[in-house]
Order: C-alpha cells, then sequence, then structure tokens
C-alpha cells in the first residue's frame, strides 16, 4: 500500500460528494451521499487491514509542502486509525437517519454533512499542527449550518452558542500553536511530540489547549453548549455531535497536550481529577430530572466523557486503553441512543418522556434494541461500556483511589438515569392512542440499529480486535509520559502502616 | 541622478495623473457621454500603471533627492490600490444606472484615478512632504466621492462630515509634522530616524503621537474611526468599497513606512500607539457592528475591525509583522471588494438598492450562489479556517507571538470571537430566515465573475497561494529593513 495515497483518497471523495449533492435534486443528492459515505466505510475497512499492527508509528504517510508555512502532512497511528474507523461507520447511519425525516433542503443537508466528514477524517489523520487546526476549526461551519437550518425550535440559539463557545477556545490554542512552531521550528506533529518544552512554558501551552479541548470534550463546568445542541439539532447531527464531534477533545489530549506537555500535564492531574468527578456527579444527577430524551442523553454523555479524561490522565495502559475504548464505545452507543430517540420522534415529534410509554407492547423490536443500549450505556458485562468503564477506573484506581471512588458512582447514577428513562419509555401502560399507532421498526430503521449493535456487543465480548492497533502506539506514549507521572497514592509508601502490615504477612 | 531616471522611477503615479488630467480634458469636452469610454480607459490607464511597476519603479531606487522611494513595499502596496481603483471603476456604472436621481458622470473614474495617484505617492513617499501632499490628492479627491450622489441628502451628508473630520485630521497630521521638522530639521525619513535613535525630546515624541493620530484617522482606527459609518453608509456604494479597501491598504502602507523607516527607532515609543488602536479597533469594530441594520454600516465597523488586526501586525515591528501586515491586506481586500459587489447585487424588484441586513434573509433560498458567496466573505472575515481570512489572521498574529507580544496575541484573538457574532448573525439571516422577497436578478456578468472570483480567492483554494503571497509579501517587507 506504500506510495498509494489513500487517506486524501479518503478525504477527497466526500469533497467531491458535497460538491456535487449541491447541484442535483434531493433524492439523487442522498443517493450521492450515501454512495460516497459506503465507499469512505470500505476504503476504511481496506485501511484497517492494511494497518500493520506493531509496526511503525504512523502510517500511511503523506507528505506535500504545497502550502509553504505548513504542509499537507497525513498519516495515522493505532489511536487516529480507531477513531476514523468510528466516523466512516457512523456516517452512513446518519445519512440513512435523515433519509425520510430530512425533507427541506436535502442537497445542502447532505453536503453539509459530507464536509463534516471531510473535516472530521482530516483532523484525525492531520500530521502537520496547523494543517490540524484548519480541520478542526472548519468542523464548526458545517455543524453551525445543520444545527441552524435543520434543528428544532430553539436552534438558533443553540447554533450560535454551539459555534462562540468552541470558537473562544480554538483560538487560545492557536496562539500557542503559533508559539510551538517557532520554539521547536517545525509544524509536524510527530517532532512536536519528541521535542522537550521548558516545563514552566508547558504549562501556559497546557492549560491554552485545555481551554479548546476542555469545551469540545466538554468537561464541566463548559460543557453547557452540548445539551443545548444536542436536543435542537437533528437526529444525524446528534449523533455526529457524540458519535464523533466530541471525541475530538480526548483525541487532542491524547494527540498534544499528553506527549507534548508531559510534565505540565502531570502537575495539573488534579484539576482534570477534579473537574471530572464533579462533572461524573453533577451531570449525572442532572440526567437524571430530565423531561427530555434528547437532553438526558446529552448530560450522560459529558458524565462518560469526563470518566474519558480521568481514564486518559491515569498515567498508565488500563487508564489510556479504557479511555480509547471509552470513547469508540460512547461513540457507538450514545450515537444508537440518539438514533432510537430519532425512530421515536419521527412518528410522535416530540422528545418528552412522559409522552410514551408501554413502548415494549407495541414496538418489541425496537424495545428490545433500544434496551440493548441502555444497558450498554449503564455498562453491562458483555457490552462495550463495560470494557471502557472498568479499565479506565481500574487504570485511575493506581493513581488516585479517591478520584476512582468518586468516579465510580457514574456506573450506579448511571444505572439509576437510564433504566428510568427506559422503564418510562418502555414499560408500564400506554398512555394515548397516538403512541399506541406507533409502527414498530421499518426495515431501514432496522438496518441502521443492527449494525451498532453488532459492534457494541463485538466490543463488549472481544475488545482485543480494538485494542491491538493501539497498543504499541500507549507503550510509546507511555515511555513518553512516565517520567512526569504524578505520585500514586494506592501504592503503599515506605514507613507507612500498609508497609507495616505487609511485612507481618 | 538625471530628469529621465527620476521620471522612470515615478512612472506609475504620472501614468495616473496624465492619464487622469487628458480624461478630465475629455470628459469636458464629451460630457455624460463619453462616460462610457472614459471608464474604460481609466481601467487601462490603471493597467497600465500597474505594468509600468515592472521597470524601474520597484527598482528600489530613491528620487527627487530622497523624496521618493521606489521599492518592492511600495509597489506591492500599490498592486493592491490599483486592482482596487478598477474594481470601483468597473462596479460603477450598475449601481449609478440602477439608481433614481443621479447618473454616473465622467468625472467618476476621473477622480477615482487621481485619488490613486495620490494613494501611489502616500506608500512611495519617504519625506514627509511628500507624504502629506500624497495624502490630500487621495483625500480631496475622496471628498468629492463621497458626496457624488448630488441629490441624495445622506451622500451629500456623508461627503461633508468626510470633509470637515478629514480637514481636522489632515491639521493633527501637519502639526505632527511640524514638530519633528522642527526638532529634527529634516522632513527626509532617512534623517529623521537618525535624530530618534538619539536622545529624544518631548517635541519628538509630539510630533510622534500626532504623525499617528493623523494617520490613524485615514486607516479609521479607533479612537479616530467616527466619520466612518457615516461616511460609508452615506457614500455611493461603489465609492463605499473603494473607501473600505484602497485608501486603507494606502494608509496602511504610509504608517507601516513612516513606523519603521522613520521612526523605527522609537519602536517602544509607537509600538504602544499601535497596540492601543489595534486593540481598541478590533473590540470597538465587533461590539459597535452588533447592532447595525445597515449592511454598509455594518461592514464599515467591520473595516474598523480589520484595521486593528493589520495592526497586530505592525506592533509586532519586524519583518515578519510587516510581511504580516502585507499579506492581510491582501486577503482584506479580497473579501471587502467581494461583499461590496455582493451588497451591490441587493436591490428590490424595482432596482432600487436596499441596505437593510434583514432583506438579505433568506437568501440561501431566493439566491443561492450569491448567498454562498457572501457566507465565504463573512466566514472568511471571521477568520475561520478552511477559508483565506484564517491565513490573514494566521500571518498578523504569527508575527505578533514572534515578537513576544502574548497578551496582544491573546487578547486581540480573543475579541475576534466577538467579531464572529456578528459575521454569523449575516449567514444566519441569509440561511436559517425565511425568504424575504427576491432580488431583482443580477443584470452584469463582470459583476457576477468579480464575484466568483474573489469568492474563488478566499475559499480554500487560496491556500495554494501561500508559498507565492509569503515570497512576495517578504520580498516587500525586506525592502523596509
Amino acid at each position: 500500500m506504500s506510495g498509494f495515497p489513500i487517506l486524501s483518497i479518503m478525504l477527497v471523495i466526500p469533497a467531491l460528494g458535497a460538491l456535487a449533492c449541491l447541484f442535483v435534486p434531493a433524492q439523487t443528492a442522498r443517493m450521492i451521499a450515501l454512495a460516497a459515505t459506503l465507499v469512505d466505510l470500505v476504503l476504511g475497512i481496506v485501511l484497517w487491514a492494511n494497518f500493520d499492527i506493531g509496526g511503525a508509528q504512523w502510517q500511511f504517510v503523506e507528505y506535500s509542502p504545497v502550502f509553504g508555512r505548513f504542509a499537507w502532512a497525513l498519516g495515522i497511528d493505532g489511536f487516529a486509525l480507531m477513531l476514523i474507523m468510528l466516523s466512516v461507520f457512523l456516517m452512513p447511519i446518519c445519512i440513512g437517519a435523515s433519509w425520510r425525516s430530512v425533507t427541506n433542503r436535502v442537497p445542502e443537508y447532505m453536503a453539509a454533512f459530507l464536509f463534516t466528514e471531510v473535516l472530521m477524517l482530516g483532523t484525525f489523520a492531520a500530521q502537520d499542527l496547523f494543517l490540524f487546526y484548519v480541520f478542526f476549526e472548519a468542523g464548526l461551519i458545517p455543524m453551525f449550518l445543520i444545527i441552524g437550518i435543520w434543528g428544532g425550535v430553539n436552534r438558533i440559539y443553540a447554533s450560535y452558542k454551539f459555534f462562540l463557545y468552541t470558537l473562544l477556545g480554538s483560538l487560545l490554542m492557536l496562539v500557542a500553536m503559533l508559539y510551538m512552531a517557532r520554539e521547536a521550528g517545525t509544524t509536524s506533529i510527530p517532532a512536536l511530540q519528541a521535542f522537550n518544552f521548558d516545563p514552566r512554558v508547558q504549562t501556559w501551552l497546557w492549560l491554552a489547549f485545555f481551554a479548546s479541548f476542555a469545551v469540545k470534550m466538554p468537561m464541566w463546568p463548559v460543557h453547557t453548549w452540548l445539551p443545548d445542541a444536542h436536543v435542537q439539532a437533528p437526529t444525524a447531527g446528534s449523533v455526529i455531535l457524540a458519535g464523533v464531534l466530541l471525541k475530538l477533545g480526548g483525541y487532542g489530549f491524547l494527540r498534544f497536550s499528553l506527549p507534548m506537555f508531559p510534565e505540565a500535564s502531570g502537575q495539573l492531574t488534579w484539576l482534570i481529577f477534579t473537574l471530572s468527578a464533579v462533572a461524573v456527579i453533577y451531570t449525572s444527577l442532572v440526567a437524571l430530572v430530565q423531561a427530555d430524551m434528547k437532553k438526558l442523553i446529552a448530560y450522560s454523555s459529558v458524565a462518560h466523557m469526563a470518566i474519558v479524561t480521568i481514564g486518559l490522565y491515569a498515567f498508565n495502559r488500563q487508564g489510556i486503553e479504557g479511555a480509547m475504548i471509552m470513547m469508540l464505545s460512547h461513540g457507538l452507543v450514545s450515537g444508537a441512543l440518539f438514533l432510537c430517540v430519532g425512530v421515536i420522534y419521527d412518528r410522535l415529534h416530540t422528545r418528552e418522556i412522559a409522552r410514551y410509554g408501554g413502548l415494549s407492547i407495541n414496538m418489541p423490536r425496537y424495545a428490545l434494541f433500544f434496551l440493548l443500549f441502555t444497558m450498554a450505556s449503564i455498562g453491562l458485562p458483555g457490552t462495550s461500556g463495560f470494557v471502557a468503564e472498568f479499565m479506565s477506573l481500574l487504570g485511575t484506581y493506581q493513581i488516585s483511589t479517591w478520584t476512582a471512588l468518586l468516579c465510580t458512582t457514574s456506573i450506579i447514577l448511571g444505572a439509576a438515569y437510564m433504566l428510568y428513562l427506559y422503564r418510562r419509555v418502555a414499560y408500564g401502560e400506554i398512555k394515548s392512542s397516538d403512541v399506541r399507532a406507533m409502527p414498530d421498526l421499518s426495515s431501514r430503521e432496522l438496518w441502521l440499529l443492527a449494525p451498532v449493535a453488532a459492534v457494541v456487543l463485538w466490543m463488549g465480548v472481544y475488545p482485543e480486535s480494538f485494542l491491538a492497533p493501539m497498543r504499541k502506539d500507549v507503550t510509546t506514549l507511555l515511555a513518553r509520559i512516565d517520567r512526569a507521572a504524578p505520585p500514586s497514592d494506592s501504592r503503599p509508601r515506605g514507613g507507612s502502616v500498609a508497609i507495616a502490615s505487609t511485612k507481618v504477612r | 541622478m538625471d530628469f529621465a531616471s527620476n521620471f522612470a522611477m515615478v512612472l506609475p503615479e504620472e501614468i495616473l495623473a496624465f492619464g487622469a488630467i487628458l480624461l478630465m480634458l475629455v470628459s469636458a469636452w464629451g460630457g455624460p457621454r463619453s462616460t462610457r469610454a472614459v471608464s474604460i480607459t481609466s481601467v487601462l490607464v490603471l493597467v497600465g500603471a500597474g505594468l509600468a511597476l515592472l521597470g524601474p519603479a520597484s527598482s528600489g531606487g530613491v528620487a527627487f533627492g530622497g523624496l521618493y522611494r521606489a521599492d518592492g513595499f511600495a509597489a506591492f502596496a500599490k498592486v493592491l490600490i490599483f486592482v482596487a481603483a478598477a474594481v470601483a471603476i468597473i462596479m460603477a456604472p450598475d449601481f449609478f444606472q440602477r439608481t433614481a436621481g443621479d447618473d454616473l458622470r465622467p468625472e467618476y473614474p476621473v477622480l477615482i484615478l487621481l485619488s490613486t495617484a495620490g494613494m501611489g505617492m502616500m506608500v512611495s513617499a519617504s519625506d514627509l512632504l511628500t507624504l502629506y501632499v500624497g495624502l490630500e490628492l487621495q483625500s480631496l479627491a475622496a471628498y468629492v466621492l463621497a458626496s457624488f450622489m448630488r441629490r441624495d441628502t445622506r451622500s451629500a451628508e456623508a461627503g461633508l462630515k468626510y470633509f470637515v473630520l478629514g480637514a481636522l485630521a489632515s491639521g493633527i497630521l501637519l502639526y505632527g509634522i511640524s514638530l519633528v521638522y522642527g526638532f529634527t530639521g529634516t522632513t527626509l525619513f532617512g534623517d529623521i530616524a537618525q535624530a530618534y535613535a538619539g536622545p529624544r525630546s518631548m517635541g519628538l515624541l509630539f510630533g510622534l503621537v500626532f504623525v499617528f493620530a493623523g494617520i490613524a484617522f485615514k486607516m479609521s482606527a479607533v479612537p479616530f474611526h467616527m466619520w466612518t459609518p457615516d461616511v460609508y453608509e452615506g457614500a455611493p456604494t461603489p465609492v463605499t468599497a473603494f473607501f473600505a479597501s484602497a485608501p486603507k491598504v494606502a494608509a496602511m502602507a504610509l504608517a507601516v513606512r513612516v513606523a519603521v523607516v522613520a521612526m523605527g527607532p522609537a519602536l517602544g515609543e509607537w509600538r504602544q500607539i499601535v497596540i492601543f488602536a489595534a486593540l481598541a479597533s478590533i473590540v470597538l469594530g465587533a461590539v459597535a457592528a452588533i447592532g447595525q441594520t445597515n449592511i454598509k454600516r455594518l461592514l464599515a465597523y467591520s473595516s474598523i475591525n480589520n484595521v486593528g488586526f493589520a495592526l497586530i501586525g505592525l506592533a509586532a515591528g519586524t519583518r515578519e509583522g510587516v510581511s504580516g501586515v502585507l499579506t492581510y491586506m491582501t486577503i482584506y481586500i479580497a473579501m471587502t471588494l467581494g461583499s461590496f459587489l455582493v451588497v451591490l447585487q441587493m436591490r428590490d424588484a424595482d432596482g432600487e438598492p436596499v441596505e437593510e441586513v434583514a432583506s438579505l434573509a433568506g437568501l440561501s433560498r431566493t439566491r443561492p450562489g450569491l448567498a454562498l458567496a457572501l457566507a465565504i466573505f463573512m466566514f472568511s472575515l471571521a477568520g475561520i479556517p478552511p477559508l483565506f481570512g484564517f491565513w490573514a489572521k494566521f500571518a498578523v498574529f504569527d508575527a505578533a507571538v514572534a515578537a513576544g507580544l502574548f497578551p496582544l496575541a491573546a487578547i486581540g484573538i480573543a475579541a475576534s470571537v466577538i467579531g464572529a457574532y456578528y459575521y454569523l448573525r449575516v449567514v444566519k439571516i441569509m440561511y436559517f430566515d425565511d425568504p424575504a422577497p427576491a432580488f431583482a436578478p443580477m443584470t452584469n456578468p463582470v459583476e457576477g465573475g468579480l464575484i466568483a472570483l474573489t469568492a474563488a480567492f478566499v475559499s480554500p483554494l487560496g491556500y495554494f497561494a501561500i508559498p507565492a503571497l509569503g515570497a512576495w509579501t517578504m520580498a516587500a517587507a525586506r525592502a523596509l529593513f
């Protein structure tokens, strides 16, 4: 595969598809969009099949200095591969989910989605600091339009909030990037990952990147754009937002903050842990009292993303691998949950939980899928959520027992709000005749949900398939950041009571 | 140096000046019937002046005993100015044809040519008096252009306001020049720099402050921006497009040359002024634009905001900074001219121009191409990648960071979020709102072509111009250091 610019082709196909969509009628635009995303999915599978596990860190490298100050440099490691797979997997599902429900300005809608795909893939594949920034930031434009044009009643407020919040964070990162490029004399991400910045400067740079990634993640207390954006976005918009765009924050921490500023990361772990613990407990409690299904899932996303951040900053293998699996798992599960909400929203045009009830009676197949994803969100063993939460928390425990203790409540509280949601929607009596008249899943909807369910179970039963490509990258990352790992409170120290008791034994 | 070689170096300005005078005679003789011919010839004169830049006019030589410098920096700025002037002439006939009341008269292209000749002198000036004469030539022509629609009270008001406030600013500038002359004994930039390198008296500092105040007025930087919204709103749209592009480049290039060449040793002093003007312009330009309902006023505040960003490059005071300023102005010109060309298409079913931002509602459905172009300009002005406006901001902030001005870069870049809000509002109105009555169809294919051309330059395609743009602006900046 060497020399074949597969990553560029994966970017060009949806871009051309998007341009083509603008000039054709609605049905053709749908077809073009589906075809382009499916081609990218196939190319993604080819990419994974040809990825040399345990081989060079950066594979499928492309380099062309066409832009002068920065280069068209693409290349992926295991982390990027997994997130690219997630993106190309969810994209056709998003197009499918919008097949019937979007009837207004379809060509523009499909073009916006395809552009989003280009920008997401570009963000994950970029190997140049400023190329990354361009892709990272440009994603705001199509999402702004998707929320603002095809969103719900309060869409304009939500689109502004989404745009301005994330823009402010990113711009501070840009200043830091300018400094880094000057200081290190290169814009290549692999080179910057090996460059040792002055530890005093690292703190400032870390904080600037944190401003951007914390908003994207989103971490408490800058998460407030997410529920608004989710509630107002169309179903497929929510899927992409939860499925892929939220991963940009975690990916950023993994790609930039940790390897480029290890000392600062070690010193500021307390900040991440505190914010994450607050997020887990606070947003879970908020999720409990939501009356709107999408808002509930949005708040649960914030809680799950907090598990990602604690895993990343655990400075050990279990934590980082757990965080990556959490990102993949959350992308699939919350995406699927938004699809489930979309299915009944298309029928009744409300997301109010109280309007539904007893769906397991008239929509048994729907109830089954909804149950599976609910359980995966809670973290039931056998689903991807379990693997993710278990590994992240295990990693965190080794470094901070208190954080692990507080964040484990995520499982209990998660069970509380998700089961409570499921009980109200699927069980009980059917409250009104219009709910009774709702038909079960159509074959199109079945085809959207079934692949996600299969992957969720696959990841839950045999996570090794997904861990293997990342293993060597985790080793590389740990070798880089190990020197800055913060002291652990779970391992006994010399002279303490704990040591004495081990000696007796 | 003999007269011929002096003459060769100022060839672009001579072509413009002689062209303007000849065309003035033609128009006096031919009257309104000659408008079309004079307009076309004026554009050709601008092209000729541009071609003249290829010769000794960009050789880096000094003409007339140091009064005038024909270097790469001036040549670069002149290219931008000539292009903007040509577009301003090209877009005029359509506008005046549609507007009830005043017709386009042949004086319009002639005045633009004279103003352009003044701007050519401004950017090449290496003496305070050349500077002043060039500035006045540019301004006097501009005052008349602002009030070109004689039957329109708003246009008359714009001209009067521009004249009164412009005269005041010229007075301030002249006062500063007299102080500098009084305390240095020279008006040549090179000699002034030597005086600033030594111990600085209070008089020298006052002179510096007044000179910068006068120039800040011409580029409409805060706190000397008050005239801008009124003049931009009242002046005919092609004239507004001209004001927002060419004189800005000229004033910015002038400021760069005065700051770097004449007052380079006083970097610490003028940097404070520039930083203040930059941040104040960015913040005020952004905040004040939020409440605007008239698209031309909105673009006026946008231009104030953009001048602030360009000044960040100047604040760096380095070669990268100057190169950043030139990069910024190049991309800014494309965005501004493109936006005003779209504004020109805003007219109701009777063909009368409309200027309300609200009339853009639902433009994405009534005129998708036009809406897409304006959306590209707006996102680009907001500096969102992958549009080329991002690169403009990148260039100046990169220079500021390299010069160690971190707080300036951080505050400036954070304030650009405020600016993003009102640019987004235009996009929101076009794409999210229900359609307003459709605009009259486009009649002039040249304007459509120019919109497409500028939009393509500002789109991600522009990124391929980065290496060339970087090399040219660096070569131009090297002429000053």
